[in-house]
């Protein structure tokens, strides 16, 4: 075992690499890739790293750097890149035309706040603002969880059943640029772990196929249908996924969703990526006083698995949703998906916090201030918004 | 290479490159210059990369397709780098066919630019053809930075007011191995030039005058008659660039009057329209053509 102390980004580029070098005995890999901060370290990874059969092309923007991913998949490459923000959007429309030609791409996202106003810290408005694009999208919490997730990620997108491309995002900074030390998945285990890509509609001169002419109506209605039997699809594939990867490496990763302490919980906190773990210091320490406090850890947000998310959130009476993200006119997008989960609980209060936005500090006090509020409500009420307390 | 091949079916229908049953317009230039390029590929069988355009909509509606080749919907700006993918993983892997952008003017000059500029100057092993109608045709008529000065569009009702972009000025200046014109009125240069940039590696533009009965409001008989006065009044000079740096002429104006191309086409009838001041604009083209052959001519062996 490699143990190493890399930044998110190496991590993120070291997992990209390893699954495009396993794929080295078949097609190959290529990756279009184009700087933006805070993912601009995953791009300068792939650059430097010398690939057996593949090819990692600097191009002249987003748009193109997915668009070169979609020909060399759509070729029968593995394919991959890497975008922050307004990168992400800039690419928008290559994204549906990828998951519409059902090309198993991933995506490592370091989450940025979408500008201008220029804003280049921590926000999941932009991979969040391409959630009907029908790519898998999932969100990390540690470095360790990204190394493993971005392998993951591979096997599920590139399973017959899926052919879906994802996106495994993390907080931009926190932990782009902060290290940690990660068990680096070995070469050899990688190549175990993600069998010789064989795309059955990849190009082929002697079966020419037309990829994205004309449609019509019911045409649409069945691609869209198909997409959502394979998003339908994604948490029997991930659980298999994982355990082939607790058996390959040793570790399984956590799944879509996680509930810790929530057996007997009354409030329940839901989260996701890097705010997990300042929440889950607050669980620990509120249970150690006797509160019955849970959580909740959103890691797969498309599909969203709305029935395990019940399951999760158990018998808790109130539920408090920390959205690093905001839709204007609605909320948090986090909590659009809980509340619409929980929508045969009239019982239960759902109550949104934005937090963290445009990339503020989540404090273990923000997040008690969360819990203490919660627990008072006798209602759901319009979204709270959390101001960053200046340092 | 025989004129008289033209009217014959190259291969059989079912396995052309462009197949009948497609739903171009009579008289369409894009049409028949796929059928061309089909022709001067000969056995080689292309991927064809295409932007949103009339390419993409008249082969048909899903399951069908008058593609007998592999066809790849890019969106609208994105042509020349999902060719860059394609073209990527076909050579990793040991394979020679063409890798063809077949791309509207709309999708070259104006909103795929800097993606065709881009792959120009990675020098991507890349046929990129420009059909240019002059017009965003598969919208109804709109003005694009091709459109000649004085032609009405939708965009444009009094006449447009611009010159036409010099998109091989912007194509040589990227130094690409090969760039040439083509002119569905010249055949055999048509086809000489399709074999040159099939020799040729790297990346290589073609750009071709497309009739487009439709846009230009002209006789769907008349459109190689039209691409010939073109050539002749000397709007649509044939020439080819070398490196970005050597030129030639292929064949020079030969005293047609513009006004001889502008008659019969409905988007030339502007009140506005300063025919001199376009014949002007066409003159100082040639001046600078000719120049330009003179002090930095192709090789003889090009």
């Amino acid at each position: 075992m490699t143990r190493a102390l890399m930044s998110g980004n190496h991590t993120a580029g070291y997992a990209l690499i390893a699954a495009g070098e396993a794929n080295r005995g078949a097609r190959g890999c290529c990756s279009g890739v184009y700087p933006i901060t805070p993912q601009t370290e995953i791009i300068e990874y792939l650059c430097a790293a010398r690939l057996t059969k593949g090819a990692i092309v600097p191009v002249e923007s987003e748009h193109s750097a997915l668009n070169v991913c979609i020909g060399a998949s759509i070729n029968g490459a593995r394919a991959f890149t890497a975008s922050s923000s307004n990168g992400v959007l800039y690419m928008a429309e290559n994204l549906f035309a990828a998951a519409n030609y059902r090309l198993p791409i991933v995506m490592a996202v370091s989450n940025r706040t979408v500008g201008p106003p220029w804003n280049l810290w921590a926000d999941q408005g932009d991979s969040l603002a391409l959630r009907d694009a029908a790519w898998l999208q999932f969100y990390c919490e540690s470095h360790q969880d990204l190394a493993d997730t971005i392998l993951v990620a591979f096997r599920v997108a590139e399973d017959a059943r899926i052919l879906l491309p994802a996106i495994v995002a993390q907080d931009g900074f926190l932990l782009s640029h902060t290290q940690m030390v990660v068990d680096l998945p070995e070469q050899g285990l990688v190549d175990r772990y993600l069998p010789p890509l064989e795309l059955a509609h990849r190009l082929d001169p002697a079966h020419p196929r037309a990829y994205g002419g004309m449609t019509w109506p019911r045409d649409t209605v069945k691609q869209r249908e198909e997409q959502q039997a394979s998003m339908d699809l994604v948490p029997a594939v991930l659980e298999e996924a994982l355990d082939e990867f607790a058996d390959v490496f040793g570790r399984r990763p956590d799944g879509a969703l996680t509930a810790e302490f929530t057996e007997d919980a009354d409030t329940v906190l839901v989260a996701c990526t890097t705010m997990v773990r300042t929440a889950r210091e607050v669980v620990k320490r509120r249970r150690a006083a006797g509160e019955k406090v849970g959580l909740v850890k959103v890691k797969l947000f498309r599909p969203f698995l709305r029935d395990q998310f019940v399951q999760a959130v158990g018998s808790a009476r109130r539920v408090a949703v920390l959205d690093r993200n905001h839709a204007p006119g609605s909320g948090g997008i986090f909590w659009t998906e809980a509340a619409t989960s929980l929508r045969s609980r009239p019982d239960i209060v759902v109550q949104d916090y934005i937090v963290g936005m445009g990339g503020g500090n989540v404090t273990p006090a923000d997040i008690d201030g969360i819990v203490d509020d919660v627990q008072q409500r006798g209602g759901s009420d319009a979204p709270v918004f959390i101001r960053e307390v200046a340092v | 290479m025989n004129t008289a091949a033209a009217a014959v079916t190259h291969r059989p229908r079912d396995e052309a490159l462009w197949r009948a049953g497609n739903g171009a317009c009579v008289g369409c230039g894009m049409s028949l210059g796929l059928q061309w390029l089909d022709q001067a590929l000969d056995e080689e069988r292309p991927y064809l990369i295409v932007p949103a355009s009339c390419a993409v909509v008249t082969p048909g509606s899903h399951p069908a397709t008058a593609y007998g080749v592999p066809m790849v919907a890019s969106t609208f700006a994105g042509s020349a780098a999902v060719a860059t993918g394609v073209s990527r993983i076909a050579r990793l892997n040991g394979e020679t066919e063409p890798i063809v952008c077949w791309a509207g003017d709309g999708g070259t000059y104006d909103i795929g630019m800097a993606t065709l500029s881009a792959a120009a100057e990675r020098n991507e092993d890349v046929i990129y053809f420009c059909y240019d109608n002059e017009i965003y045709g598969n919208t109804g008529g709109q003005r694009s930075s091709a459109t000649m000065p004085g032609v009405k569009t939708t965009t444009t009702p009094s006449g447009k007011t611009e010159p036409k972009k010099d998109i091989m000025a912007i194509m040589a200046a990227h130094r690409v191995p090969y760039a040439a014109t083509l002119s569905l009125s010249n055949r055999d240069d048509f086809m000489r030039k399709m074999e040159t940039a099939r020799q040729t590696q790297g990346f290589r533009f073609l750009v071709m005058l497309s009739p487009c009965p439709a846009g230009w409001k002209s006789d769907p008989a008349r459109g190689i008659e039209l691409a010939r006065l073109a050539v002749g009044c000397g709007l649509f000079p044939l020439y080819e660039v070398f490196d970005g740096v050597r030129y030639r002429i292929n064949e020079r104006p030969d005293g047609t009057p513009l006004t001889d191309y502008m008659a019969g086409q409905g988007r030339y009838k502007s009140k506005t329209i300063d025919v001199d001041a376009v014949a002007a604009g066409i003159a100082e083209q040639q001046a600078h053509l000719e120049a330009l052959e003179r002090a930095f001519p192709a090789r003889g062996d090009e």
